[in-house]
């Protein structure tokens, strides 16, 4: 399949949109009609045809459009990617891991060529050719971490694992739901999830962090998590929080189903095999509620869930001010009638709205 | 996606290899070099891993942990080095009398509990007879990087010291050795005491070697972090005793010779592991309820989970007595 790529933006005029293709293979986070906390961790080994689960890093409509967002992110604030001097490994690791993927998950998109050392690297949506020598950081115009992601969708946090414990040493971070790598950078797993309620309690943490400390080489796994941002901002960082926060105030029922958003990270998580770190891509997808109620499944689904959300979750998530707004505009696509299970839009099946 | 909490998988990721050469290095250790079977390249790995190797022994089958020992960028060969040991379980002597340049294996992706801190202004390595194998991959790593290291080597005689005349040559400034045969011994509070701040301590060798190396840096005052180590254990033989699984909902015999894992393995019952040398944790399964003594001989848990009696790892413990359930 030859993907059009979109030609949008994801601030000012926000004229990100989602094509028909894009909404099916939304990746809707909830599986039942309510929602909790698990580590609810799959092996990420492909999936259908055509859905976001099937590449090793999935490429969409908004590539091009994203990767040019994320360089406008960069020229304001460097610091969105940083790389501990021992992390340079893990670097290389990770732009052998996506050239490698990509060239042979799209063909057509991009190709990597390799004789011994010397690499050549071309990434046609992007209008990209690069001839460098892997493992020498001079060949390449900057270090192999950021080289490889500013032409990769996604946040990158690349965890150094050591005495047991995972350490956020290195990333690429720009599309974030609220956190900040350069104030995290160094910390370790449980520094770095401490402003996260309930989970702690629920021994969470420790359970993922067990988890994550065993995924091994050749087995990546992956899971869901989700937010809510209102506008198709991708960068919605505690550093820029005073341009993006006040726009959770300026929604109107007349406008929530074009600006509210529901924003879902497909987390994937790689053992790097030279430098024995973890890669911990965080992939964001977004889509508009009037596009996401296009689907009677998901709509009905999505109502249910806001609506039972336990208030902690709800504060945490950012959304706990606009929920009665969210819960008025959702309800018109719940007729009560039940959903199937699993996350699938199933619109062969599903019945349509009776309202 | 599905929201079931995934099971633990028993194991690794496979590799189907064949054994593309089989070199003896002196009378105790062999070094065995494998090829994929199709054709494609390994996997890079991080120096200090290991794989386990499937050995199909008649209708048993055993699975050891090797340290990779191959450079860690030739992506063409993996290489393990066996000792063989004649009082063991028979692996390594599966491995010394059946195995065969040509012949079909499986290995393990590898896995990597003893990897090093890169963070490390310098490295310096201790070695102990057949523990020299991680330090093989890592020296080649860190020569590829412009790494700090050197490297104290302990063997029983020049004849067996596996690979010493070969590292002295390529790297004589970095690499001393010690022959216990010719009185020589490592110069270990010298050495230790010595070390610029920022070095990290790799050690693996005998247990007796490990827990020195550990205590003199301790008492020295190196952080503890610091100092890293590796040592699979075998398991060992012990009286046979029965055990209730009680998810599975069967009871099992536990033979002389095999371990509580092999013998679940046996029985059919996946039981998750990576190492099987009671490192890397995997196996730790809950404790029902008891009525007897547990022979702890893994690393993993600490004294208080030993004297509990509430966990167990069963790829190198067991257990005496009259009653073992276990929630498995």
């Amino acid at each position: 399949m030859t993907i059009q790529f979109n030609e949008e933006t994801f601030r000012d005029d926000y004229s990100f949109r989602n094509s028909d293709w894009a909404i099916k293979r939304f990746p809707f986070p909830f599986h039942e009609d309510s929602y909790m906390y698990s580590v609810n961790m799959e092996q990420h080994r492909g999936g259908p045809a055509g859905s976001v689960y099937e590449k090793r890093f999935d490429v969409d409509e908004h590539y091009v459009s994203e990767m040019r967002d994320r360089a406008l992110v960069l020229d304001d604030d460097p610091l969105r990617c940083q790389s501990l001097p021992h992390m340079t490994l893990a670097g290389w690791d990770t732009l052998e891991l996506i050239m490698v993927s990509k060239s042979e998950d799209y063909p057509d998109l991009f190709e990597l060529h390799r004789d011994g050392d010397q690499w050549h690297w071309i990434n046609r949506p992007m209008g990209i050719e690069q001839k460098f020598t892997f493992l020498d950081e001079t060949t390449l115009p900057c270090g192999p971490l950021e080289y490889i992601t500013r032409q990769a969708q996604g946040d990158f946090a690349v965890l150094d694992q050591r005495d047991e414990m995972l350490w956020m040493d290195a990333g690429m971070i720009t599309t974030q739901a609220d956190w900040s790598l350069d104030f995290d950078i160094g910390m370790n797993f449980f520094e770095w999830h401490a402003p996260v309620p309930l989970a702690h309690e629920m021994g969470i943490f420790k359970r993922a962090l067990k988890f994550l400390l065993n995924i091994q080489q050749g087995a990546p796994a992956r899971r869901l998590n989700w937010t809510m941002t209102v506008n198709p901002l991708l960068d919605t960082s505690p550093e820029n929080y005073h341009k993006w926060g006040i726009q959770k105030t300026q929604m109107t029922p007349e406008t929530i189903g074009a600006k509210q958003h529901l924003r879902v990270e497909l987390q994937t998580f790689y053992r790097l095999p030279r430098s024995n770190a973890l890669l911990f891509p965080i992939r964001c997808y977004l889509i508009a509620f009037q596009d996401l109620t296009t689907i009677p499944k998901w709509g009905r689904r999505l109502h249910r869930v806001i609506r039972d959300l336990p208030e902690e979750l709800a504060t945490y998530k950012g959304f706990i001010d606009n929920r009665p707004m969210m819960l008025d505009y959702l309800s018109q696509f719940d007729d009560g009638q039940p959903t199937s299970p699993g996350i699938w839009p199933d619109l062969a099946s599903e019945p349509a709205l009776k309202k | 996606m599905s929201a079931a909490p995934q099971k633990a998988k028993a194991g690794a990721e496979k590799i189907d290899v064949l054994v593309s050469a089989v070199v003896p290095l002196n009378d105790l250790v062999t070094r065995f070099e494998f090829k994929r079977t199709d054709g494609q390249d390994f996997p890079p790995f991080s120096a200090g891993a290991h794989t386990v190797v499937e050995m199909q022994d008649e209708d048993r089958t055993r699975l050891n942990p090797y340290s990779l020992m191959s450079d860690p960028a030739d992506t063409s060969t993996y290489a393990i080095s066996v000792r063989r040991d004649d009082q063991g379980r028979g692996g390594s002597l599966f491995m010394h009398q059946n195995v065969s340049q040509g012949d079909p294996m499986v290995i393990t992706y590898p896995v990597n509990l003893f990897a090093l801190d890169l963070r490390a202004r310098k490295h310096i390595f201790f070695a102990g007879g057949i523990g020299i194998t991680p330090f093989m991959a890592m020296i080649a790593q860190l020569e590829r990087s412009n790494g700090h290291w050197e490297l104290h080597y302990a063997a029983r005689s020049p004849e067996l010291a596996s690979y010493a005349t070969e590292l002295k040559a390529k790297h004589p400034a970095n690499v001393h050795v010690y022959y216990d045969s010719e009185k020589q011994a490592i110069d270990l509070g010298h050495l230790l005491e010595g070390q610029p701040l920022g070095t990290h301590a790799y050690v693996c060798g005998p247990a007796g070697m490990i827990q020195w190396v550990h205590t003199t840096a301790a008492e020295l005052g190196w952080p503890e972090d610091n100092v890293h180590s590796e040592e699979f254990l075998a398991p060992q033989p012990g009286k046979p005793f029965q055990v209730r699984l009680c998810k599975s909902d069967i009871t099992i015999d536990v033979g002389e010779n095999e371990s509580l894992l092999e013998a679940m393995e046996r029985c059919g019952v996946e039981a998750p592991f990576l190492c099987r040398g009671g490192a890397c944790g995997q196996c730790e399964t809950d404790v029902v309820e008891h009525s007897g003594t547990f022979d702890h001989r893994d690393h993993w848990l600490d004294e208080a989970e030993h004297a509990s009696g509430e966990k167990i790892m069963p790829c190198v413990s067991r257990f005496l007595g009259e009653t073992l359930v276990l929630d498995r």
